[in-house]
């Protein structure tokens, strides 16, 4: 590579495209308002902003994990993850918002003294230290990241090898905590959602799939990035290493889905089975969907080594486990909040389309905010010539 | 004389030195290195492993012949109500088949490995350097039917290429 100054131009054509994109999810809001019940509306809301700001999450561990095991292969694509990353802030914002619609979703908060089993839990389960949980996770969450991000970014103009030594702390710090937070967190925002119902799996499962859906959007970001003719750099290995994490990930994730329903359905225990005779009943087509989209199609065609390693079939493998993971999220929330089945319609898959808008807007402005390699990187030249066995 | 060895100390050397015998077409047999040299591989012109579709074959017999087992022995051969589950219940299979899948694919990895480099019990392997397992690179050459003549070019081709030591082998 002769010219290591790449910087990503954010041109009008792709910011009418993402507007358009936006105020699709607009109209789904305001159609949604107009039509459906609060319920709904709040669940949806809350669909998307977990949804997408664990996105983010995941793609400060998939920094983090490469800066702690001093990797090379990732240097090229690096700063994908972190432009990825820098959404937290953003979605911060949706977690706020979403703090004044606890009511609708949560019904723990107002059954909480006319119902032992949740009056016993209450010590955990009360607004007060639900918000101050949350608070605790974004600031560190965002805080880390932004360390991480700023290290990178100081790499290009100062010393690569100095750098990487620094974002190892910070990147042990993160690892730590998101292993933690990210369980607590998933208890708070989707388990609690049933407050009855409890599973000591869930929060790895959670995790899980938090990771999956992040590299499914690096994928996703990269595949938008050579479409307009960037990053011409990446190599056959990269897509190949890239979807080896989508193909391990999505086995992880179902191992861990597996799990949890398998010693459900073994132990029968009527206090934890209702959770999926509620899904398998109502919810039968989505249930099983779920498993097809994040884990069969997925494993059948990246199995093998040939399509692993041509960027259009490992793309649409990450569009596939991206719609898995939202249907995963879905069956997590709309079951436990609505008490009539609903349909999944334009306000549904509209509000999504504009959380979309709103993550690329982010994702390619903060692309534009640093050079598109890390060029002072010390590994950067491995992650050029590499091979794959 | 049958065969010809060259003894390299350095993996740089032995690379280059693989690459210029096979650009002037001389067939390796074979090179023995006491660890994985990144790129020997695509140097000596190796076709990728068949280990993989060996290991597919071995979980695939795995995984058919755990649950082929479970289904026989929990609806034909021993029925018994557990839990007032169903006979044939498949859940409960699950990790007994997938572990199957994995065990049958790790015997046939390592069974398949110790076929193909002649290794294991009973093996009887020519040694051409015990040094081969410590710091020493050696390629050796199919010399069977090649008169002395060529013989002696092929050494001058070692020697060009670093080699510390040639040796004919019988």
């Amino acid at each position: 590579m002769e010219n290591l100054n790449l910087t990503f131009k954010f041109s009008k054509k792709i910011k009418i495209v993402l507007t358009v994109l936006i105020f699709i999810g607009l109209a789904a809001l305001v159609y949604g308002i107009l039509n459906y019940s609060p319920e709904k509306i709040w669940s949806a809301l809350l669909l998307n902003s977990v949804n997408f700001l664990t996105i983010g999450l995941g793609a400060t561990f998939f920094v983090a994990v490469h800066a702690i095991t001093q990797s090379g292969w990732h240097v090229s694509i690096q700063r994908i993850p972190e432009a990825i990353s820098m959404y937290l802030p953003i979605g911060a914002i949706f977690m706020i918002i979403m703090l004044f619609g606890l009511n609708h979703v949560f019904h723990w908060i107002h059954e909480v003294h006319h119902d032992p089993i949740i009056a016993n839990k209450e010590a955990f389960l009360n607004v007060p230290f639900f918000i101050a949980r949350l608070i605790i996770y974004l600031s560190v969450w965002i805080s880390l990241t932004y360390m991480l991000r700023k290290i990178s970014k100081d790499s290009d103009v100062g010393d690569g090898q100095k750098s990487l030594i620094k974002s190892r702390t910070y990147a042990a710090i993160f690892m730590v905590f998101f292993a933690l937070s990210i369980v607590v967190f998933a208890w708070d925002w989707l388990m609690s959602i049933e407050a009855h119902w409890f599973s000591t799996l869930f929060g790895w499962y959670v995790l899980s799939g938090v990771i999956v859906k992040s590299f499914a959007a690096i994928i996703i970001v990269l595949a938008i990035l050579r479409y307009l003719g960037y990053m011409e750099f990446i190599t056959k290995e990269n897509i190949h290493d890239l979807a080896r994490y989508l193909f391990s990930f999505g086995i992880f994730w179902m191992y861990l889905w597996f799990s949890q329903f398998m010693l459900i359905w073994y132990a029968n225990i009527p206090e934890e089975t209702f959770y999926f005779i509620k899904r398998i009943d109502d919810y039968r087509f989505l249930f099983f969907l779920n498993l097809a989209l994040n884990f069969l199609i997925p494993f059948l065609v990246l199995v093998i080594r040939k399509f692993r390693r041509v960027l259009w079939i490992v793309t649409a493998m990450a569009v596939v486990v991206f719609i898995g993971q939202w249907v995963d999220q879905y069956l997590m929330i709309f079951p436990g909040t609505m008490k009539k089945v609903p349909t999944i319609g334009f306000f549904d898959i509209g509000l999504t389309i504009g959380f979309i808008g709103i993550f690329l807007w982010s994702v390619l402005y903060s692309l534009t905010k640093a050079n598109l390699l890390s060029k002072n990187h010390p590994y950067l030249e491995e992650s050029f010539h590499y091979e794959n066995t | 004389m049958k065969e010809i060895s060259g003894y390299y100390d350095k993996e740089a050397s032995l690379l280059s030195a693989v690459k210029s015998l096979r650009d002037n077409n001389i067939k390796i047999k074979d090179v023995f290195s006491p660890y994985p040299v990144h790129g020997l591989d695509h140097a000596m012109g190796l076709r990728r492993s068949w280990l993989p579709r060996a290991a597919f074959i071995g979980g695939a017999v795995g995984a058919i012949s755990g649950f082929g087992f479970q289904a026989w022995v929990f609806t034909r051969a021993y029925p018994i109500n557990i839990g007032g589950k169903p006979l044939m219940a498949v859940p409960s299979f699950i990790p007994v088949t997938f572990e199957c899948a994995i065990l049958f694919a790790a015997f046939a990895i390592v069974l398949s490995y110790l076929f193909k480099s002649h290794l294991g019990a009973g093996a009887d392997n020519k040694i051409y350097d015990e040094r081969a397992t410590d710091d020493r690179f050696v390629v050796v050459l199919d010399t069977a039917d090649i008169d002395n003549n060529e013989a002696e070019k092929i050494k001058s081709k070692f020697e060009d290429s670093g080699a510390m030591d040639v040796k004919y082998q019988d």
